[in-house]
Parts: structure tokens; sequence; C-alpha cells
């Protein structure tokens, strides 16, 4: 009997001992699993013409300021080309996380543009994983410049282009980012019977982080053959992305003057040869201002 | 005498539950402020883990970095991307110990100012601690309270100097969690 009660506090005592020897209190509540979504593929929306995977957070306005200033080769008299430039202002607003609406206008041609652009898939791991991020991008263009012959009939829906492109990628190590978009442009007026109305072509954009704030981007863009009058190239561009906080620098040079995808994908005419012809210096300035911000307490 | 033993036995089994006894949250609540003369920076955390034991006075917290919320998407870009590495460094954890934990009776409501002193342990930088904090029993349940200040630089993260007047040098943590017994 004695024996017996004996134990029975040894085994209690030894019991609250173990407890008590416990080191990692943490471990009792198990690791709960979260989906843990990828973020800043990019620094901005845009790879340099290119939209790129990421989009603008909910309640966020994105102002830009581009340049795409005269070709380089112009020389010493044109100071390298920062003479001229086309300029476009834009706006980029986040409807929500992963719908974003924007405007711009661009100088040259006197363009105005609008896009919708929808994520429809998250990059994650955890609980949910997705190896990619994909999303859809819709934009239109207006040429507004004044009719070149205005005694012939003239109709407005021959100012308009549009795009559908496709953007798939993923963030594929913490300073590597690849994407690609396929696309189509449909331009309601082309110049000859050569050109296509609707034309194919695979973007290809790319992010390597230099360190925490300093990005290099590049972008190319294949068009597929027979579409294009032969005079015209494919889309090269490559920067560098400078974050300084609330501003994401984009420098770069392009053989693109245009910044809308009907001028960039299909009316590129500058050529990177051992001349330079047509390669231009460029910027895009992003600032963004919070509007809606998250309710916290 | 049987029943002399039982009497022990379920005394004793009692004693050990409540002494021995965890509590615990999974939704601590863990903010962190920096405040500057041009910006005001607030994360919040509300799905933190915490386990105090009573029978040692052993207290620890674990939090995920990418489950703090900010009222601008950017600034919570940041936090992770620039400052706390998020992907590298996914956790902040503190274990720490009550002292005096003895002196401490939890089965009537009410507030007991204490003293806990531990490791803290940011962006992979263990750092000592040491705060006052106040438990309060409010029906059986143990609701905590402190605020202390750590140094950024401590825990290896530099501010750059283009920012360097909008980031506070010292941020203020905030920590509440309501803890229930728990029972596994």
């Amino acid at each position: 009997m004695r024996i017996f009660s004996l134990l029975s506090v040894f085994l209690l005592t030894f019991s609250s001992f173990v407890s008590a020897q416990e080191d990692d209190l943490l471990s009792l509540l198990g690791e709960e699993e979260t989906t843990d979504y990828t973020n800043a593929s990019f620094k901005t929306n845009r790879v340099i013409n290119l939209h790129s995977l990421e989009n603008t957070a909910e309640g966020v306005l994105d102002f830009k300021i581009s340049h795409r200033f005269n070709p380089v080769n112009n020389g010493f008299y044109d100071i390298f080309g920062l003479d001229g430039a086309n300029i476009r202002f834009g706006l980029d607003y986040g409807l929500s996380d992963v719908i974003t609406i924007g405007v711009g206008r661009s100088s040259l041609q006197k363009t105005y543009d609008g896009f919708v652009k929808y994520k429809f898939l998250r990059q994650s791991t955890g609980k949910k994983t997705m190896p990619l991020t994909a999303a859809l991008l819709l934009t239109s263009s207006i040429n507004t410049l004044r009719w070149e012959n205005p005694d012939r009939e003239n109709y407005f829906s021959s100012r308009l282009a549009y795009t559908t492109q496709l953007i798939l990628g993923g963030k594929f190590s913490e300073s590597f980012s690849l994407q690609l978009s396929p696309t189509m442009v449909h331009r309601n007026l082309v110049k000859t019977n050569a050109e296509k109305n609707d034309v194919y072509a695979l973007g290809v954009g790319s992010r390597l982080k230099l360190s925490k704030r300093v990005a290099i981007n590049g972008e190319y863009i294949y068009v597929l053959p027979d579409q294009l009058s032969p005079e015209l190239y494919h889309s090269l561009s490559v920067g560098l992305d400078v974050e300084t906080g609330g501003h994401v620098f984009q420098l770069h040079f392009s053989n693109s003057q245009s910044m809308v995808e009907r001028g960039f994908i299909t009316e590129t005419s500058g050529q990177w040869n051992s001349a330079l012809d047509g390669v231009r210096f460029g910027f895009n300035i992003s600032r963004v201002f919070t509007l809606k911000r998250k309710k916290l307490d | 005498m049987y029943k002399i033993i039982l009497g022990c036995l379920v005394l004793g089994l009692n004693i050990s539950n409540v002494t021995g006894q965890k509590y615990f949250t999974k939704t601590g609540h863990i903010t962190f402020f920096s405040d500057t003369p041009i910006e005001k920076i607030e994360g919040h955390n509300k799905s933190s883990n915490c386990v105090l034991d009573l029978a040692t006075g052993k207290l620890e917290f674990g939090t995920l970095i990418k489950g703090f919320q900010f009222e601008k998407a950017l600034m919570q870009e940041h936090f992770n991307e620039n400052y706390m590495e998020s992907n590298k460094f996914p956790k902040a954890t503190f274990k720490g110990q009550i002292s005096d934990f003895n002196k401490i009776d939890v089965s009537k409501n009410g507030k007991i100012p204490v003293k806990v002193t531990g490791d803290l342990t940011i962006h992979g930088v263990t750092k000592k601690v040491a705060t006052d904090a106040i438990l309060t029993v409010v029906n059986g349940k143990i609701e905590t309270n402190a605020n202390f200040n750590i140094l950024v630089a401590d825990y290896g993260i530099s501010i750059p100097a283009l920012v360097k007047d909008q980031i506070a040098k010292s941020v203020k943590i905030k920590v509440n969690a309501t803890l229930e017994p728990f029972k596994s």
C-alpha cells in the first residue's frame, strides 16, 4: 500500500517535472500553415515599356512621368538626343489588389491610351501553392493627330488600336524575376497592304536585383515574321530601376520611341546595330500616392 | 486508506493542473511604431502566437513578419523587402521569463505588474530585452500588456541615408495578448 502511494507521488512529481522541462513552449501550438503570396517581382507595374506582373495596390494612385529622348546617334549637336523628347504622363489606380486601371497621354502622335489589368493568378507558397502569376491586360489607344488628308473621307475608328496581352511569370529567386507576354495588337488602319491589322508578338521581360533598391531590367519583344514592313524592328530595352522610398526611377536605353503597346510593338524603327541607329535614352518616374488607407487598429 | 490515497491523487492531480497549466493565444496583437516628425509608420500583427507556462513563468511569443499590416501598401512592401527581409527571416520570436513568478496568484481577478526578461530574435539577430509588463487576470483568462523600445540598428537593419528622417532609430513595440488555458 505504502509503496503504491509513494509510487503515485513519485509519478506525479515526475510528470510535473517533465512538463516543466519543456523548453520550446511555442511548439505546443504547432505550425499553422499560411498562404504566402509573392510580392514585388518588379519594382513597379512596368518592366520598361511592357507591363510587368505587378499591379498597383488597392487605393493607390501611381503618377508616371516618362520621357523617350531623340536618338543617341544624333550626336553632340542634339546633346545625344536630350534636346527633344516624346513625353507620356500617366495615372494608374488600383481598384483592388488584382485590378488596375490607367490612362495616359503621349506627345508622340498625340496619343491617349487606357488600360485594364486583371491579375487572375497570384504566385504563392504555403497552404495554397501557385508557381506563377498570370494577368490579362487590355489596352487601347487613340491617335489624335489632325488628318493627314482632310479632303478624303476619314473615320474616327481609323485612329484606334487595341492590345490583348497575357502576362505570365514569377519571382524565381529573391533577385530574379521573369515574365512572358504573348500579345496581339489590333490596328484598325495600317499604312500599307503589306502590314497586318492583327499583329502577334511575344514579349520577354526580366529583372535582376543588384541590391535592395537597385535592379537591372530588360525586355525584348519578338514579333512573328511577315506582319510588319521590313524597315521596322523588334523592341529591345535595357535599364536600371532605382527605388528611393516613394519614387521609382527607371532609366533605360531602347530602340522604341513610343510608350504605348501599338507603338513599341508594331512601330519600332530604331535598331541595335553598331551605329545605334535610333536607340534612345529614356526614363519613367513613378510616384505613388495612397488615396485610400487600409483600416488598422 | 484507499479513499485517502484516492483523495491525495485527485488533489495532487488538481494541484498539478493548476500550477502546471499553460496559457496560450494565436491572436496576440503586436504593434510597432516608428515616429518621426516627417512620417508616422505603424505595423499591426493580430495573429501572433504566445504561450505562458504558469509552472515556470516562461513566456514565449512567435510572430510572422509577413503578417504585419500597414495603412500604405508601399510601407508593407518596403518593410518586408528592404528592411526585415521576410523571405530570409520569416519569424520574430521572444523567449523570456517572468521574474519572481512564484509571488503571482492568477486565481483571483486583478492586475499584476511583472518584470519580463528574455531573448528577442528579429531579422536573425538575438538580443536580450527587459521590460515591465502587466498581467491582468479576468475570469480565468490572462491579458498581457507590455511596451518597450528597441533600436533598429541592434538587429542588423540598416536605414539608408535617403530615408533616415522618415524612419525612427528606436521603434516602440506594443504587445497585447489575451491568453486562455491550454488544453492538449
